[in-house]
């Protein structure tokens, strides 16, 4: 028994299962940061005094990361148009520096978080370090579970094309579009908690 | 188990054959198939609502006879929590969180969405299976985690969350327990989420040819709305799970007000955050949850009245209407179970003005239901019993709900045990009847065999004399304002004793309550060897899941299922039978 839709567009609706899951999925997801944002400014429009976030924390960090991530994007759909173009060897490339950019984001982020610590600066300091720990460590759970999936689209998961090539392009593309809803939050987290 | 009529599908699924057949973990435990998902998920949730149920009763004795040694039952819990037999007040408000926890969360949403979602969904659809089947098996097991969890917590060291099933802040983060049920809970919103993301998809990519939006059962509708809620509510909660995890492990304040004294001491945390700030997120899935466990509910119903009254359903567009309506309203009403919290008059007068709308589509539906009984040659059996019995009940529980709705009817209503008796009119006798019928009415479909009805009458007598003998009192016991929250059930207040023997009557009727629940035990069991044998349509209905074989097999239809008409064509004119199936041309 096979699961019609999962490959051809059905037609009255002109999607795939695979995309309209995942872009249900993103209104979740949506939802799940909308509620921590909407708790940000509850917090801070209730507190007396707020910090500016770039006496804080790295300014310079978080826009070379901000620049990785973007970066990360751009290849993201690279990869997905090598593969539209039937040329896998050029897929490989793009999704490597995919994960790669990922990885160099973690890194960079993991350097602020210990610097923060060294500083004597936890969650449990003040409100706004604990928003800041909770939305970007969240976030960052989502980078990697980002790369997770790409990293299973690069290795085992790419043994599709050969007898798929169409259901393995429309995985990348989906991975993609959850790849770009984690970048597009951290265009929103980065003035929020840097620069506002 | 055997599969009639299989014969005929030879030709159309021969590729079937070249399919390896399953061993038994693939095929049982860890399966794909979503009829059997669908039951595993129902046998878990009637597990939980039996866990949940005796939680319940051991609470009822305590209020019945506030401080008596339970008898022999009181022993086998142990010292810690009820020394002598006498019950502990933190053990009493374990029971009370975990009864509210396990009964919406583990209980009846997954009863609702999981087990009749799951089972009815795509054969209603006509689809071969969900479109996420190992989604789908996830969403189970996740489910299965959660439970286990809250389950666990009862056994570890603090025992289980003491909070209620709220967790209102600063109570819950200081209170022991409460983390294993953030950490249950988190496991439970992520079975949601994948089940909504699977159902929403399964509905609109694998109807049936010829099956338009408007030719659906209602009771799709209903879990399309269900679903809906669940994906975009849920979050919320699992936003201010993650923050109240925050604030109990490591310490941060998204909660906690400065200046918190507990226990005569100022609590050595940052401040600054917010308590009231838990209620609204709360209360922004708590609410659209309230429709999570009512519209299934009504669906089923729905379905139920229309195939036993012979008839079309009455205003089948206005009820369809009617659900996506307030299924949109439910994410704004959320405040009016905060109207205590001080936010002011004009957030207290925009969400009671939203929560006097919303009413007006559940009283449409509603009346609908019951205009469809007008005028039909109705078949009394056991589940158009339940599905009748929901009507007055779910209406009892609606109708006590307006003076609760209103800013100033609300200040002396509020948190008493009319509050309690209101909305268990709704979920017990209301949504849990409804899911009875469910049960009885689908259950040929799944095992090809029919319930016996003499035994399903006596559940149904005996419950709905019960229900209500536990939950009318409660208004009284409201009305003179006792607080739903003593551990005594108001024996220390000088004000409670005129309506404190209605507790002892409240008590009985859940204990006998549990006795009328054997006949179903004995039932459920029985008639799967014994039952009457039954063709694909015993109760001669009209939509696409009897189409399949009973109980239907892997990929569900012997040949692809077409709808040629609406879902509830009963006894047209000039037809030669009262009905005509959607699925016959």
């Amino acid at each position: 028994m096979d699961i019609p839709y999962t490959v051809e567009v059905r037609r009255d609706t002109g999607l795939t299962n695979g995309k309209i899951g995942i872009w249900l999925f993103l209104a979740s997801e949506v939802m799940l940061f909308g509620a921590l944002f909407a708790s940000y400014i509850l917090i801070r429009t209730g507190a007396p005094v707020w910090p500016r976030g770039d006496t804080i924390l790295n300014v310079p960090l978080a826009t070379f990361n901000t620049l990785v991530l973007i970066s990360s994007s751009v290849t993201m759909v690279m990869a997905w148009a090598s593969l539209m173009r039937r040329r896998l060897g050029t897929f490989r490339i793009y999704m490597g520096v995919t994960i790669l950019l990922g990885f160099v984001f973690l890194t960079v982020k993991y350097f602020e978080y210990s610097h923060k610590f060294e500083a004597g600066l936890f969650p449990s300091t003040n409100n706004f370090l604990a928003i800041y720990f909770t939305l970007t460590g969240l976030h960052m759970l989502h980078v990697f579970g980002g790369m997770c999936v790409n990293a299973y689209l690069l290795g085992p998961g790419s043994k599709l094309w050969e007898t798929n090539p169409k259901w393995f392009t429309n995985r990348v593309e989906n991975s993609g579009l959850f790849w770009h809803f984690v970048d597009l939050v951290w265009i929103f987290l980065f003035p929020t908690l840097y620069l506002l | 188990m055997s599969q009639p009529a299989a014969v005929a599908g030879h030709q159309t699924h021969a590729h079937e054959a070249h399919h390896e057949e399953l061993g038994f973990v693939r095929k049982y435990v860890f399966s794909t198939d979503h009829k059997v998902i669908g039951i595993q998920y129902a046998v878990t949730a009637l597990l939980f609502l039996f866990c949940g149920f005796s939680l319940m009763m051991l609470m009822r004795w305590q209020l019945a006879y506030p401080g008596a040694a339970l008898p022999l039952l009181g022993r086998i819990l142990g010292e810690a929590r009820m020394p002598g037999g006498t019950m502990l007040p933190d053990f009493y408000n374990e029971l009370g969180a975990m009864h509210g926890t396990i009964m919406v969360f583990l209980g009846v949403v997954p009863l609702a969405v999981g087990g009749f979602g799951n089972f009815v969904v795509p054969l209603q659809i006509g689809a071969p299976d969900m479109a996420f089947p190992r989604l789908n098996m996830a969403s189970y097991w996740f489910l299965f985690l959660g439970g286990v969890t809250m389950l666990a917590s009862f056994f570890v060291a603090g025992g289980a969350a003491q909070s209620g099933w709220t967790s209102y802040a600063p109570l819950a983060i200081i209170a022991p327990g409460q983390t294993m049920w953030l950490i249950g809970m988190i496991f439970l919103i992520t079975s949601s989420l994948l089940g909504a993301v699977n159902f929403i998809t399964t509905i609109i990519q694998l109807r049936a040819k010829g099956l338009t939006f408007m030719r659906f059962p209602f009771f799709v509708w209903a879990q399309l709305v269900t679903s809906f809620l669940l994906l975009l509510a849920f979050p919320p909660l699992e936003a201010a799970g993650v923050m109240q995890l925050m604030d109990r492990l490591a310490g941060t304040s998204f909660f906690l007000p400065s200046g918190l004294v507990v226990s005569g001491q100022v609590l050595n945390v940052a401040g600054g955050g917010n308590p009231i700030l838990w209620q609204h997120l709360f209360w922004f899935l708590a609410h659209p949850e309230v429709y999570v466990l009512i519209l299934p509910a009504m669906g089923i119903v729905a379905e139920i009245i229309a195939n036993n009254t012979r008839k079309p359903l009455w205003g089948y567009r206005s009820m369809v209407y009617s659900v996506v309506f307030l299924g949109f309203m439910s994410f704004i009403v959320w405040a009016h179970h905060m109207f205590m919290t001080g936010m002011g008059t004009t957030m207290a007068a925009f969400f009671q003005t939203t929560t006097m709308i919303i009413s007006i589509p559940s009283v449409v539906i509603l009346t609908a239901l019951v205009i469809s009984l007008w005028g039909g040659s109705i078949r009394f059996n056991t589940p158009m019993l339940f599905a009748i019995g929901f009507l007055p009940m779910f209406g009892i529980g609606g109708l006590t709900g307006l003076p609760l709705a209103f800013n100033i009817a609300d200040i002396p209503l509020h948190d008493t045990y009319y509050v309690i008796g209101h909305f268990h009119y709704v979920v017990a006798p209301g949504t849990i009847f409804a899911l009875f019928a469910g049960i009885y009415y689908w259950y040929p479909k799944a095992t090809g065999r029919k319930m016996n009805e003499t035994l399903g009458k006596i559940h149904f007598a005996g419950s709905i004399v019960c229900m209500n003998v536990i939950f009318m009192p409660m208004f009284l016991i409201g009305l003179a304002g006792v607080s739903r929250r003593l551990f005594d059930g108001g024996a220390s207040y000088a004000f409670a004793q005129p309506v404190l023997h209605l507790n002892v009557v409240s008590s009985w009727g859940a204990w006998i309550l549990a006795i009328f629940q054997i006949p179903f035990i004995v039932n459920f069991f029985w008639s799967i060897r014994h039952g009457e044998q039954t063709g694909p349509n015993p109760w001669e209905a009209t939509t696409i899941e009897w189409a399949a074989p009973s109980p239907p097999p892997h990929g569900n239809f012997l040949v692809a299922p077409e709808a040629h008409r609406g879902p509830y064509e009963y006894s047209v004119p000039g037809a030669g039978k009262d009905f005509l199936p959607q699925f016959e041309a």
